[in-house]
């Protein structure tokens, strides 16, 4: 028994790899943009006053960063199924790195929940110290591999390294803005004075990328900067990026968030156009020859694509639900219920 | 303390196991974290399987009728709950990333084949969890009722799909079809024959159930713990009751279906049944060994020793196969890979043994609840307490038969584990994972332990808040006397 969809060896439509690939780059644009934010607010997590200031920064991110993690697993599971070279590459061939990265999002996640399993200073000095540790290594980390992977320039290379200091000045600026919607008063006015030094490291950390591109001459990409493909997201992100710094300086918190959000698409947009037409730079492979045979990929279409919007559709019901600022005092249980 | 404790603890494994673990290489190392991960992570996620439909039926009967006890069994499990989906999250992401991180060539080989239901795995299942259980946790005030009974439904859905979908993936590992060969690479040919694969239902039903049955003897143990300290607790007395009806409908249905399932092993994993049995000859007749161990002390460290004594009942496994005596029955010589014995044999007899165990308090405990003697069976209510870690053990001590009787194959037949490890991998990049996996894995797991003995605890003092609202001895302020409730005036 067969259904006719599946039989014969032709894509259902002709650029199917080519979409799949912007797939897999949307995923990672969501997990750049969502677990960014909760990064962000790990990285500003120790200049919080009080125990209070320090709830409601956890309040802010409880009920969503799990979801937000699995978009890693999302992205990691789709590379896998549409590309399984590039997945099997990327991985075997930083295999540090990448079990670092694993055990830095481990601490990350596990540390805010035993903070709440025991009542001793201690304790809960060494969870919160776990959290901030995971929420800073972390973006490092995947930053750096994604810099290793684009510019095919090995782990510890100035490149990668620039990339990972890169996306932990993203993550900040995200997480400050996001905490802007969800805190108020005083704490408010601090955040926002911190997103708006956190967008000026960001505009830092992009230069410091571009000039080390630029200088090292990085697969050939000092040719390439000016072209559209390329220059288009690196305008866009320098323009969110100043537009992050004026919004934060104005309170105005909602447009500062979307801005942020521009960010992260148009930092992986630039990684979309630096990778393609191949996309594992560092094997020369193309999107057409990592690509999986036409069954599979039908298959992901047909049952996958469906879900992916249902997700998408569900996580705006999840930020619907838990919408507006958080208040850790009107809640007895103290971790993020509140009500606006 | 613990962390010293565990410090020597590795020291010493490091010590002993150092010497062996290094001349096997990045191979055996590979293993070695791939088994410790998955056995660490199989427990938080069949937690969650097995809780989810208890939470949605506290839920179902909070909402409904409004009764105090199942608000309160609701909240305490799913305290538990979010503590196990927590670590089960934590833990479960390096799952995936191993079979890039330590197996490419497996991930190349296979991609087209377990890529995609992996994938729908994280779509179909892991998000609808993850979103809905963060509403379920932090929601209550928030939606309505009926949306947060929903949302109980969707994320006991999104926990009992994903283990469909990683079910998907290892029957295929253990029954490959549905592909083709070209070059080194296995490419899909039949989706549906990919997806259905002859295991896939044995495996699933068989898993679900062990993970019900796991889960159902988790609950009885504490409940019969806080029924023998606080006796006569309502919530805790439904606890229990709820979870004898799952164990003595379960266990049954899982000993009837595991032996129809052992019959499906030997049709299409012949070696791997020969393991389980320790059978070396194709033979008639062939008889069950109760128990079996080497003759010789060398035999002990050999895990294909062949000589052996044995305490054996003739011609049982021919006639349990095939309904005759006589029987023949396929031996581990014929094979030129066979898995090693000793341990699929041992970790079949420790998961049938609990079983039947299983079956038999069941049938205990269902009926001294029959009687309405529930708690005032001690010895009873003893059993339920030592068996509370039981049916996690047998089913990591099922999965153990069936994965390490698999081996040397990854895919059966087709690759062997030793062409799927990575070859840029060394063995000392490996050997540090391995020690930063045990010492990051044991330690979450002896944190998750004490974490929900704290929530015991706290349970149990709340009882006792709530049994005693006026302390005995009215003299002396005694530290830990529990403080009036300022519920009711």
């Amino acid at each position: 028994m067969s259904i006719p969809l599946f039989v014969g060896d032709a894509y259902l439509v002709a650029w199917l790899p080519e979409f799949w690939f912007g797939v897999v780059v949307f995923t990672l644009a969501m997990y750049v943009f969502l677990d960014g934010f909760d990064f962000g607010i790990g990285i500003v997590y120790p200049l919080a006053r009080d125990e209070h200031e320090r709830e409601t920064l956890l309040a802010a991110f409880g009920p969503v960063w799990k979801a937000n993690e699995v978009w890693l697993v999302g992205f990691g599971t789709i590379l896998l199924g549409a590309f399984p070279p590039v997945y099997a590459r990327l991985l075997s061939e930083h295999y540090l790195l990448a079990i670092a990265i694993v055990l830095a999002l481990l601490f990350r996640g596990v540390s805010v929940k035993l903070r709440e399993e025991r009542d001793d200073e201690a304790w809960v000095r060494t969870c919160d110290r776990a959290f901030v540790a995971g929420s800073v290594i972390s973006p490092f980390l995947i930053g750096t591999l994604v810099g290793s992977w684009v510019f095919a320039s090995g782990t510890a290379s100035v490149p990668a390294l620039a990339t990972g200091v890169l996306l932990v000045a993203l993550s900040a600026t995200s997480g400050t803005a996001y905490l802007g919607m969800k805190t108020r008063g005083d704490l408010r006015d601090r955040i926002a004075d911190y997103g708006r030094l956190a967008g000026t490291i960001y505009l830092g950390a992009v230069v410091l990328v571009l000039g080390v591109l630029l200088a090292l001459d990085v697969r050939g990409l000092r040719a390439l900067v000016f072209t559209p493909g390329v220059l288009v997201p690196v305008v866009a992100t320098v323009g969110f990026g100043i537009a992050t710094v004026a919004l934060a300086s104005r309170r105005a918190y909602r447009e500062w968030l979307a801005a942020t959000a521009g960010l992260s698409v148009s930092l992986v947009g630039l990684v979309a156009a630096l990778l393609y037409p191949t996309i594992y730079p560092a094997a020369e492979l193309t999107v057409r020859e990592a690509v999986v045979s036409p069954i599979p990929l039908n298959l992901l279409t047909v049952l996958g694509l469906p879900v992916l919007l249902l997700v998408v559709g569900y996580f705006l019901y999840l930020y619907r639900v838990f919408e507006g600022p958080v208040d850790v005092e009107e809640d007895e249980g103290g971790y993020g219920v509140g009500d606006d | 303390m613990i962390g010293g404790v565990i410090t020597s603890l590795v020291a010493d494994l490091t010590a002993i196991a150092a010497p062996t673990v290094l001349s096997g290489g990045p191979e055996l190392l590979s293993r070695i974290q791939f088994a410790w991960t998955i056995t660490i992570h199989i427990v938080f996620a069949s937690l969650s399987v097995g809780l989810a439909p208890l939470i949605v039926y506290f839920t179902y009967r909070d909402v409904k009728t409004g009764s105090e006890r199942y608000a309160q069994l609701r909240d305490f499990w799913v305290k538990v709950f979010a503590l196990g989906f927590v670590m089960g999250t934590a833990t479960g992401i390096p799952m995936s990333f191993q079979f890039g991180t330590n197996f490419p060539i497996f991930a190349e080989f296979a991609g087209e084949l377990i890529g995609g239901p992996l994938a729908f795995e994280a779509k179909m299942a892991f998000f609808l969890e993850a979103v809905f259980l963060g509403v379920l946790l932090f929601g209550r005030e928030r939606v309505s009722d009926r949306m947060y009974l929903a949302s109980s439904v969707l994320v006991a859905i999104g926990a009992w799909l994903s283990a469909f979908w990683i079910i998907v993936v290892n029957a295929w590992m253990q029954t490959p079809q549905g592909f083709d060969l070209a070059g080194d690479v296995a490419t899909m040919t039949d989706p549906i024959a990919a997806i259905v694969t002859p295991r896939l239902a044995w495996m699933y039903v068989h898993m679900q159930l062990s993970a019900v049955i796991a889960v159902a003897l988790l609950v009885a143990g504490v409940g019969a713990y806080l029924l023998w300290k606080h006796d006569g607790n309502d919530a805790w007395r439904t606890a229990v009751t709820i979870a004898l009806v799952l164990l003595v409908i379960s266990a049954p249905v899982q000993a009837l279906q595991g032996d129809a399932y052992a019959k499906h092993v030997e049709d299409t994993q012949p070696a791997k049944f020969a393991a389980m049995e320790a059978h070396y000859e194709t033979d008639e007749g062939v008889a069950l060994h109760v128990i079996a161990f080497p003759k010789t002390l060398e035999g002990f460290t050999d895990p294909r020793a062949e000589n052996l004594y044995t305490l054996s009942v003739p011609m049982l496994v021919s006639y349990m196969l095939e309904g005759d005596p006589g029987a023949e029955v396929i031996g581990l010589n014929e094979f030129e890979h066979t898995p090693p014995v000793a341990i699929v044999f041992w970790s079949f007899r420790a998961m049938v043994g609990l079983g039947v165990w299983f079956v038999f308090l069941g049938l205990w405990g269902a009926y001294r609840r029959y009687q309405g003697r529930l708690s005032e069976s001690d010895r009873l209510l003893k059993a339920l307490m030592l068996s509370t870690p039981l049916g996690f053990l047998a089913m990591i001590a099922g999965w153990y038969t069936t994965e390490v009787g698999r081996q040397p194959w990854m895919v059966q037949d087709e690759l062997l584990v030793g062409e799927s490890v990575s070859p840029v991998l060394t063995g000392w990049e490996a050997m540090l994972s391995v020690a930063a996996f045990v010492a990051v894995f044991g330690g979450l797991f002896l944190i998750a332990l004490y974490a929900f003995r704290r929530m015991v605890a706290a349970e149990s003092r709340r009882l006792s808040e709530a049994e005693e609202p006026q302390p005995p001895e009215p003299a002396g302020p005694s530290p830990g006397s529990p403080t009036p409730e300022g519920g009711d005036p």
